[in-house]
Protein backbone atom coordinates (compact mmCIF):
# COMPACT_ATOMS: atom_id res chain seq x y z
CA UNK A 1 0.00 0.00 0.00
CA UNK A 2 1.98 2.79 -0.84
CA UNK A 3 -0.28 5.81 -0.31
CA UNK A 4 -0.84 4.26 3.15
CA UNK A 5 2.95 4.44 3.71
CA UNK A 6 4.14 7.11 1.94
CA UNK A 7 1.60 9.39 4.27
CA UNK A 8 2.96 7.65 7.25
CA UNK A 9 6.19 8.41 6.35
CA UNK A 10 4.86 11.95 5.61
CA UNK A 11 3.44 12.01 8.98
CA UNK A 12 6.91 11.27 10.89
CA UNK A 13 8.48 13.33 8.41
CA UNK A 14 6.16 16.46 9.99
CA UNK A 15 7.16 15.61 13.13
CA UNK A 16 10.98 15.85 13.21
CA UNK A 17 11.13 18.94 11.98
CA UNK A 18 8.54 21.85 11.09
CA UNK A 19 7.03 21.70 7.76
CA UNK A 20 6.71 25.85 7.37
CA UNK A 21 8.79 28.46 6.96
CA UNK A 22 8.55 32.25 7.14
CA UNK A 23 9.53 35.27 6.26
CA UNK A 24 9.34 38.95 7.30
CA UNK A 25 9.99 41.90 6.01
CA UNK A 26 9.42 45.44 6.85
CA UNK A 27 9.14 48.13 4.56
CA UNK A 28 7.66 51.67 4.48
CA UNK A 29 5.27 51.00 7.76
CA UNK A 30 4.30 47.91 6.65
CA UNK A 31 5.05 44.61 6.89
CA UNK A 32 5.00 41.48 4.60
CA UNK A 33 4.54 38.43 6.04
CA UNK A 34 5.21 35.05 3.70
CA UNK A 35 5.39 31.60 4.14
CA UNK A 36 5.67 28.16 2.94
CA UNK A 37 4.48 25.27 3.90
CA UNK A 38 5.53 21.63 3.05
CA UNK A 39 2.36 19.57 1.80
CA UNK A 40 0.85 17.17 -0.53
CA UNK A 41 -2.17 18.72 -0.67
CA UNK A 42 -3.72 15.99 -2.51
CA UNK A 43 -7.55 17.23 -3.36
CA UNK A 44 -8.63 13.01 -3.82
CA UNK A 45 -8.85 12.62 -7.77
CA UNK A 46 -5.39 12.12 -8.67
CA UNK A 47 -3.94 8.78 -9.52
CA UNK A 48 -1.00 6.24 -8.30
CA UNK A 49 1.25 6.67 -11.64
CA UNK A 50 1.85 2.62 -10.74
CA UNK A 51 -1.05 0.81 -9.25
CA UNK A 52 -3.53 3.35 -10.76
CA UNK A 53 -5.36 3.48 -7.30
CA UNK A 54 -7.16 7.04 -6.10
CA UNK A 55 -4.51 8.74 -3.98
CA UNK A 56 -6.37 10.00 -0.83
CA UNK A 57 -7.46 13.63 -0.47
CA UNK A 58 -4.84 15.04 1.75
CA UNK A 59 -5.08 19.11 1.89
CA UNK A 60 -4.90 21.73 4.36
CA UNK A 61 -8.25 22.80 5.57
CA UNK A 62 -7.42 25.80 8.48
CA UNK A 63 -4.42 28.24 8.47
CA UNK A 64 -4.79 30.66 11.16
CA UNK A 65 -2.12 33.23 11.32
CA UNK A 66 -1.05 34.97 14.82
CA UNK A 67 0.13 38.58 15.76
CA UNK A 68 1.09 38.52 19.78
CA UNK A 69 -1.46 35.75 21.07
CA UNK A 70 -4.76 37.67 18.77
CA UNK A 71 -5.75 35.75 15.88
CA UNK A 72 -5.15 38.10 12.25
CA UNK A 73 -5.93 35.81 10.05
CA UNK A 74 -8.34 32.98 9.59
CA UNK A 75 -8.24 31.19 6.29
CA UNK A 76 -10.49 28.18 4.81
CA UNK A 77 -8.46 26.61 2.42
CA UNK A 78 -9.53 23.96 -0.24
CA UNK A 79 -7.52 21.80 -2.11
CA UNK A 80 -7.51 23.89 -5.30
CA UNK A 81 -3.95 25.41 -3.73
CA UNK A 82 -1.08 23.76 -5.22
CA UNK A 83 1.24 21.69 -3.95
CA UNK A 84 3.53 23.04 -0.65
CA UNK A 85 1.78 26.26 -0.80
CA UNK A 86 2.50 29.76 -0.60
CA UNK A 87 0.93 32.47 1.09
CA UNK A 88 1.74 36.45 1.76
CA UNK A 89 0.27 38.83 3.77
CA UNK A 90 0.49 42.55 4.53
CA UNK A 91 0.14 43.84 7.70
CA UNK A 92 -0.06 47.48 8.18
CA UNK A 93 2.58 48.45 10.95
CA UNK A 94 4.37 45.81 12.61
CA UNK A 95 7.44 45.90 15.34
CA UNK A 96 10.35 44.55 15.25
CA UNK A 97 9.87 41.56 18.24
CA UNK A 98 6.47 41.25 17.10
CA UNK A 99 5.89 36.93 17.43
CA UNK A 100 3.75 35.95 14.39
CA UNK A 101 2.31 32.51 15.15
CA UNK A 102 1.15 30.29 12.37
CA UNK A 103 -0.90 27.34 12.25
CA UNK A 104 -2.31 24.59 9.90
CA UNK A 105 -4.90 22.14 10.23
CA UNK A 106 -5.61 18.99 7.94
CA UNK A 107 -8.37 17.11 6.62
CA UNK A 108 -6.47 14.11 8.50
CA UNK A 109 -6.04 16.15 11.86
CA UNK A 110 -2.21 16.60 10.96
CA UNK A 111 -1.61 20.08 12.24
CA UNK A 112 1.66 22.40 12.83
CA UNK A 113 2.61 25.03 14.43
CA UNK A 114 5.57 27.63 14.03
CA UNK A 115 6.42 31.23 15.38
CA UNK A 116 8.25 33.57 13.52
CA UNK A 117 9.80 36.84 15.27
CA UNK A 118 9.76 39.95 13.31
CA UNK A 119 13.30 41.27 12.81
CA UNK B 1 2.48 -31.50 22.37
CA UNK B 2 3.40 -30.92 18.92
CA UNK B 3 -0.18 -28.81 18.52
CA UNK B 4 0.23 -27.08 21.33
CA UNK B 5 3.56 -25.70 20.25
CA UNK B 6 2.04 -25.06 16.98
CA UNK B 7 -0.75 -23.00 18.67
CA UNK B 8 1.62 -20.78 20.51
CA UNK B 9 3.89 -20.02 17.97
CA UNK B 10 0.75 -18.89 15.98
CA UNK B 11 -0.67 -17.00 18.94
CA UNK B 12 2.66 -15.36 19.75
CA UNK B 13 3.19 -14.53 15.52
CA UNK B 14 0.10 -13.15 15.36
CA UNK B 15 0.20 -10.96 18.71
CA UNK B 16 3.82 -9.69 17.90
CA UNK B 17 2.33 -8.51 14.56
CA UNK B 18 -0.32 -7.07 16.14
CA UNK B 19 1.45 -5.12 18.37
CA UNK B 20 3.51 -3.92 15.45
CA UNK B 21 0.73 -2.54 13.68
CA UNK B 22 -0.75 -0.83 16.70
CA UNK B 23 2.50 0.94 17.70
CA UNK B 24 3.73 1.78 14.74
CA UNK B 25 0.33 4.10 14.14
CA UNK B 26 -0.77 2.29 11.32
CA UNK B 27 -4.34 1.50 12.51
CA UNK B 28 -4.93 4.53 14.32
CA UNK B 29 -4.00 6.39 10.83
CA UNK B 30 -6.85 4.63 9.06
CA UNK B 31 -9.24 4.83 11.86
CA UNK B 32 -8.28 8.44 11.55
CA UNK B 33 -8.85 8.42 7.82
CA UNK B 34 -12.42 6.95 8.22
CA UNK B 35 -13.47 9.40 10.80
CA UNK B 36 -12.76 12.38 8.79
CA UNK B 37 -12.84 11.48 5.02
CA UNK B 38 -16.27 12.71 4.85
CA UNK B 39 -14.96 16.26 4.48
CA UNK B 40 -13.06 15.85 1.82
CA UNK B 41 -14.11 18.28 -1.46
CA UNK B 42 -17.49 16.95 -3.00
CA UNK B 43 -17.89 18.35 -6.43
CA UNK B 44 -19.84 21.60 -6.39
CA UNK B 45 -20.52 23.90 -9.24
CA UNK B 46 -19.73 27.30 -9.21
CA UNK B 47 -23.30 28.45 -8.98
CA UNK B 48 -23.66 25.83 -5.64
CA UNK B 49 -21.10 27.06 -3.89
CA UNK B 50 -21.59 30.84 -4.32
CA UNK B 51 -25.11 30.05 -2.91
CA UNK B 52 -23.57 28.29 0.27
CA UNK B 53 -20.95 30.90 0.75
CA UNK B 54 -22.94 34.28 -0.13
CA UNK B 55 -26.60 32.53 0.04
CA UNK B 56 -28.62 35.39 -1.80
CA UNK B 57 -25.73 38.56 -1.44
CA UNK B 58 -25.87 40.57 -3.93
CA UNK B 59 -22.21 40.65 -5.31
CA UNK B 60 -21.17 43.66 -7.54
CA UNK B 61 -19.05 43.94 -9.93
CA UNK B 62 -15.51 46.53 -8.81
CA UNK B 63 -12.82 47.67 -10.80
CA UNK B 64 -11.13 48.82 -6.70
CA UNK B 65 -10.13 44.81 -6.93
CA UNK B 66 -7.26 44.16 -8.85
CA UNK B 67 -6.15 40.78 -9.92
CA UNK B 68 -2.47 39.80 -10.53
CA UNK B 69 -2.56 36.48 -12.74
CA UNK B 70 -0.77 35.42 -16.00
CA UNK B 71 -2.61 35.54 -18.81
CA UNK B 72 -0.92 31.80 -20.11
CA UNK B 73 -0.40 29.69 -17.15
CA UNK B 74 2.17 26.79 -18.99
CA UNK B 75 1.75 24.85 -15.79
CA UNK B 76 -1.78 24.93 -14.36
CA UNK B 77 -0.46 22.86 -11.36
CA UNK B 78 1.16 26.39 -9.52
CA UNK B 79 -0.61 29.42 -10.47
CA UNK B 80 0.51 32.71 -8.83
CA UNK B 81 -1.90 34.89 -7.81
CA UNK B 82 -2.36 38.09 -5.93
CA UNK B 83 -5.28 40.22 -5.17
CA UNK B 84 -5.15 43.83 -3.81
CA UNK B 85 -8.23 46.30 -3.43
CA UNK B 86 -8.64 49.61 -2.68
CA UNK B 87 -12.26 48.77 -1.05
CA UNK B 88 -12.63 49.57 2.64
CA UNK B 89 -13.41 47.80 5.69
CA UNK B 90 -12.46 44.64 3.51
CA UNK B 91 -13.62 41.78 6.03
CA UNK B 92 -12.90 38.92 3.68
CA UNK B 93 -11.66 37.90 0.61
CA UNK B 94 -12.30 34.85 -1.57
CA UNK B 95 -10.81 33.00 -4.47
CA UNK B 96 -12.47 30.82 -6.86
CA UNK B 97 -11.57 29.09 -9.93
CA UNK B 98 -14.60 28.38 -12.13
CA UNK B 99 -13.65 25.56 -13.74
CA UNK B 100 -12.03 23.29 -11.38
CA UNK B 101 -14.29 20.32 -9.60
CA UNK B 102 -14.32 22.44 -6.17
CA UNK B 103 -13.97 25.93 -7.10
CA UNK B 104 -13.14 27.58 -3.88
CA UNK B 105 -9.64 27.96 -3.86
CA UNK B 106 -9.42 29.89 -0.48
CA UNK B 107 -11.33 32.17 1.60
CA UNK B 108 -9.63 34.10 4.52
CA UNK B 109 -10.58 36.30 6.90
CA UNK B 110 -8.80 39.56 7.31
CA UNK B 111 -9.08 42.32 10.63
CA UNK B 112 -9.13 45.71 10.04
CA UNK B 113 -5.06 46.22 10.96
CA UNK B 114 -4.32 44.13 7.26
CA UNK B 115 -4.20 45.38 4.38
CA UNK B 116 -6.67 44.05 1.58
CA UNK B 117 -3.57 41.72 0.00
CA UNK B 118 -3.44 38.09 -0.36
CA UNK B 119 -0.98 36.67 -2.42
CA UNK B 120 -1.19 32.74 -3.38
CA UNK B 121 -0.50 29.63 -5.50
CA UNK B 122 -3.51 27.99 -7.43
CA UNK B 123 -4.13 24.81 -9.31
CA UNK B 124 -5.81 25.41 -12.04
CA UNK B 125 -7.01 22.31 -13.89
CA UNK B 126 -8.18 24.23 -17.54
CA UNK B 127 -8.22 27.77 -19.21
CA UNK B 128 -10.79 29.50 -16.66
CA UNK B 129 -12.23 32.34 -15.16
CA UNK B 130 -10.54 33.03 -11.87
CA UNK B 131 -13.06 34.74 -9.55
CA UNK B 132 -12.70 36.96 -6.57
CA UNK B 133 -14.86 38.00 -4.26
CA UNK B 134 -14.39 40.72 -1.93
CA UNK B 135 -16.84 41.06 1.42
CA UNK B 136 -16.78 44.76 3.04
CA UNK B 137 -19.01 45.87 5.65
CA UNK B 138 -20.83 47.63 2.71
CA UNK B 139 -21.39 44.10 0.83
CA UNK B 140 -20.50 41.65 -1.69
CA UNK B 141 -18.00 42.98 -4.66
CA UNK B 142 -16.61 41.04 -7.13
CA UNK B 143 -13.65 40.80 -9.84
CA UNK B 144 -12.78 38.38 -12.71
CA UNK B 145 -9.67 37.16 -14.69
CA UNK B 146 -9.75 34.95 -18.07
CA UNK B 147 -6.49 32.83 -17.90
CA UNK B 148 -5.72 30.08 -20.68
CA UNK B 149 -3.74 26.78 -18.88
CA UNK B 150 -1.53 24.90 -21.43
CA UNK B 151 -1.36 21.91 -19.36
CA UNK B 152 -3.68 21.20 -17.08
CA UNK B 153 -2.60 20.77 -13.31
CA UNK B 154 -4.28 19.02 -10.68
Amino acid sequence: MPQKKSSLLWAVASIRMSSIKIRTKRKDGKTQIRMLIAHPMEHGRNRDAKTNALIPAHFIQELTVKLNKNVMINGKIGANISKDPFFAFMLRGGNVGDKITISWLDNLGNKDTRIHVVK
Amino acid sequence: MTANRRAFIKKSVTLSAYSIIATSGLLSLSEAQAKLLPDTPSTHSLQQTLQRLFKDQDIIASDKIDIQLPKIAVNGAAVSITVSSTLKDVESIAILVEKNPTPLAAKFELPPHLDPFVSTRLKIAESSVVLVIVETSEGFYSAAEKVIVTLGGC
